[in-house]
């Protein structure tokens, strides 16, 4: 399956009656690892949510490989490829560890067999058939992930997969993600841990007030630390 | 380019009251006044005690969001009550109206406790479940006279005086019980204790914060509710002299649900509306050999469809717009 | 007092169990997915019933073919119903979900009634299940042990889907988290179409399988569903099977309850719902959110 190219241009997402994002714009190219960073209530996590259709009132254009879906609903979103590990990690609590891993819907055969992803997170395999809401936090995360490997997706939107975990853990989850890009795939990367984000990105968006303010790509990253560290607020 | 309606008139909403609409209360007034002059006296008793009912219905929905699926409980038992107080004691009907008030109000506190702390739908099941045991005990108990009910109930002197059996005399009566009713409704609702149980509505958990306690003040708006629907069924079975089984059966609870959501949930005056549309519906239906309860379906599943907020609800927002 | 009538009034309490089972089943399937109270549970009874004995008198289908369609009709009729008004109803503030199934109830049973009026009309017991067996305690009328035995197989079964396989897995993805299990690229909306025709095809079961006990009328399940309601409330919610064993429990409570106190028989099972609610509100089977 070819690799998935994303694109945003004047994306404007409401809650109810408040006004989120006022007309985002950026690219994800095929192939490439692309990272929002920014405070929070920057409109991250909305721009993922308004990507994968889960935003009901959003206005503008979000296309996926040339293809318009900002009226799609998520699930036709999800069956052209693209997946989406919620920051909240979003594991179900009436489902056990496989079913959860067994839940997305594949799109292709081109992603990882049940087998593989517990070879790659052996934690997951001792407890398969817990309840998805009794693992560790840092567990849920890998499940989180993991569920993703196995559809065949090519295009990842992944908020936050380090929020929160022990150093340990992170070096696991970054292993998981490094081997996505390794074998090609899109990565769309919220991430507050910048050093983590920096080693494997190719260009960062800063994000302010629900609009894009800054774009850096991986060669100026040394160049503009300072102004980095400004626009995070560290 | 959006794919949803907007989400801002998903709730049950109260616009703004306007307790200070006296030009509108006086012509009120002046109608309830000339009313059997053009029609059935009888009839429009009857319209009155129903457009109470709904008014003490829409007085919990209203303010506190809470809708009750039993509230034909409190009317039919204060139905009862009075019917048997007027009929095997004796009492005069103000006596008898009381008796049935204060009834309808314990039965509140009763089926209130139990039920208060559940929301929403569940609140809902719970009440008209609740109910329903109150509608078998119509059945079981000795004075309700299962099927027949109570029937030919006299009516009695007002104040000692006035024959009730007098058609203007009666309409009267029922038309004063209506607007102490209703000026209580619009007293509670404007009230420092309507505001609040609105806060509530709107915003619980900051209100528990604030150091409300939240379930007191819907226990004590669900008791008035229950008293005032009370007040209504004893009203009615001194109108129509009959206290029977459809006063409590969930079918009232369903009218009376649909005359507050056709004139208007959370506005003062939807209910009555909604009352003399849906009386008058079955009056005149019921000699149409039309199906009666399908037609009263079909109105309720347009209305939910299309005007969720009431003829005076839409009338409301109209005029809110411009 | 002969165990004659204490064996027969707890059949047909296990009878009525069983049909309690069956719509409380469906209800709480129908209330976990799509969070509706669905009031007209009690009429898809009634339509199940209605369509078996539509079957037989103009079509000529026998209780077999009833027993196959009736509850497929109703099914059918609840998706419908679904995917033209209940689904406008899912952003709105829930209780209006509630007054729309309350309004097609009346719309429907007053309609039937319009055309059928309310006597009942006799459904005959098949031939193959007529007679019955004697238990020396008892005599076991075929058909009744037969209805049990289809509910229960019924009720275990789409306990056992829910639980045990992807489909079941995909719609309790869908009830704790729908948003995000559309994101998993699963049609949700298509699923609580699904699951709607479901919950009231248990219920259209019931009817065809009750037409013989309790003969055809379009008031039958009117009074039924206020108590399932009630064992809903005692269950739990959203619990399934909470509602199974709920529904067969208080249906024997109730038929135990006619051999001791006749007059409480109706009541019984609003008093254990009013005494759950005080002591455990949240259900015997429920959760406390």
């Amino acid at each position: 399956m070819a690799e998935l190219s994303l694109s945003i241009s004047d994306l404007h997402a409401f809650y109810g009656d408040s006004h989120v994002l006022h007309g985002v714009t950026l690219d994800v190219p095929a192939g490439e690892v692309v990272t929002i960073v920014g405070r929070n209530g920057a409109g991250k996590t909305t721009t993922l949510r308004s990507i994968m259709g889960m935003i009901e009132k959003r206005t503008g254009s979000i296309t996926i490989s040339g293809q318009n879906v900002i009226a799609s609903p998520p699930e036709k979103i999800a069956r052209l490829g693209v997946a989406y590990v919620p920051e909240e990690r979003g594991i179900y609590a009436t489902l056990d560890v496989t079913e959860n891993l067994m839940l997305p819907r594949k799109v292709n055969d081109s992603g990882m067999t049940l087998e593989k992803i517990y070879e790659l997170f052996p934690n997951l395999h001792a407890r398969r058939n817990s309840q998805g809401t009794r693992l560790s936090g840092g567990e849920q995360q890998m499940l989180a992930i993991g569920r993703v490997l196995r559809t065949g997706a090519s295009l990842f939107l992944l908020d936050e997969p380090t929020e929160g975990l022990a150093p340990v853990i992170v070096q696991q989850i970054g292993k998981a993600i490094e081997l996505m890009k390794a074998q090609g795939h899109t990565i769309l990367l919220v991430e507050q841990n910048f050093r983590f984000a920096a080693k494997i990105t190719d260009r960062h968006y800063v994000m302010e007030r629900g609009r894009v303010i800054d774009m850096i790509p991986r060669a100026d990253v040394e160049k503009r630390a300072g102004q980095i560290q400004q626009y995070l607020g560290i | 380019m959006t794919t949803s309606t907007s989400t801002t008139d998903t709730k049950i909403s109260a616009p703004p009251v306007r307790g200070t609409d006296y030009a509108w209360y006086a012509a009120g007034l002046l109608v309830l006044l000339i009313v059997p002059f053009f029609i059935y006296p009888l009839f429009a008793a009857k319209v009155l005690c129903y457009c109470l009912f709904a008014c003490a219905f829409n007085l919990l929905l209203g303010t506190s969001g809470l809708l009750s699926f039993g509230h034909a409980a409190f009317f039919g038992s204060a139905a009862y009550i009075c019917g048997h107080a007027l009929k095997e004691w004796g009492l005069p009907f103000e006596l008898a109206a009381i008796l049935g008030t204060l009834t309808a109000a314990s039965l509140g506190l009763v089926v209130g406790v139990v039920s208060i702390r559940r929301q929403g739908l569940y609140f809902a099941m719970v009440t008209l479940a609740l109910a329903q045991m109150i509608y078998f005990m119509a059945f079981q108990m000795p004075f309700t006279h299962a099927e027949d009910g109570l029937t030919a109930v006299p009516r009695g002197k007002i104040l000692g005086l006035f024959d009730l059996n007098n058609l203007y005399v009666l309409y009267y009566t029922a038309a004063a019980v209506f607007v102490i009713g209703y000026a209580l409704i619009v007293r509670i609702t404007n009230s420092t204790f309507g505001q609040v149980l609105k806060a509530i509505r709107e915003n619980q958990p900051r209100m528990i914060s604030l150091g409300y306690s939240v379930n007191n003040y819907k226990l004590v708006v669900f008791i008035l509710s229950a008293a005032l629907s009370g007040l209504a069924g004893a009203t009615k079975t001194m109108v129509v002299q009959l206290a029977s089984t459809v006063d409590v059966h969930w079918a009232t609870s369903g009218d009376v649900t649909l005359m507050a959501l056709l004139g208007g949930v959370g506005t003062l005056f939807g209910p009555v509306v909604g009352g003399v549309i849906v009386e008058s519906l079955q009056f005149y239906l019921a000699d149409s050999g039309l199906p009666i309860q399908a037609v009263i379906g079909a109105i309720f599943v347009v209305c939910i469809l299309l005007f969720r907020h009431g003829i005076i609800g839409e009338y409301q927002r109209l005029r809110g717009k411009h | 007092m002969s165990t004659q009538v204490l064996f027969g009034q707890l059949l047909v309490g296990l009878i009525n169990g069983s049909f309690y089972a069956l719509l409380a089943l469906g209800f709480a399937i129908i209330f976990g997915l799509l969070g509706i109270i669905n009031i007209a549970q009690g009429t898809f009874y009634m339509i199940g019933a209605f369509g078996g004995w539509m079957l037989l008198n103009y079509f000529g289908l026998g209780y077999w073919w009833g027993l196959l369609l009736a509850p497929l009709i109703a099914g059918i009729v609840g998706m419908a119903l679904e995917k033209t008004l209940i689904s406008r109803m899912y952003k709105l503030d829930h209780i209006y979900g509630l007054l729309l199934t309350y309004g097609l109830m009346m719309f429907i049973m007053g309609t039937f009634i319009y055309f059928f009026q309310t006597a009942p009309r006799p459904y005959p017991v098949p031939p193959e299940l007529q007679g019955g067996y004697n238990l020396g305690f008892m005599f076991l009328p075929k058909y009744r042990a037969w209805v049990v035995l289809v509910s229960l197989t019924f009720c275990l079964g789409t306990w056992f889907v829910i639980e045990k396989t992807s489909v079941g897995r995909n719609l309790r993805a869908a009830t704790e988290n729908p948003m995000l299990t559309r994101a998993f690229g699963i049609n949700v909306p298509a699923l609580l179409t699904f699951g709607f025709g479901i919950g009231v095809a248990l219920a259209g079961l019931g009817g065809v399988l009750a037409g013989p006990i309790y003969s055809v009328s379009p008031i039958m399940g009117g009074d039924l569903v206020i108590v399932v309601f009630a064992i809903v409330v005692v269950g739990g919610m959203q619990s399934i099977l909470g509602a199974v064993i709920t529904g067969l429990s208080l249906g024997v409570l109730e038929g135990l309850t006619k051999v001791f106190y006749a007059q409480g028989a109706n009541m019984v099972i609003f008093v254990i719902m009013f005494i759950v609610l005080m002591v455990k509100p949240a259900g015997l089977f429920g959760q406390e959110k």
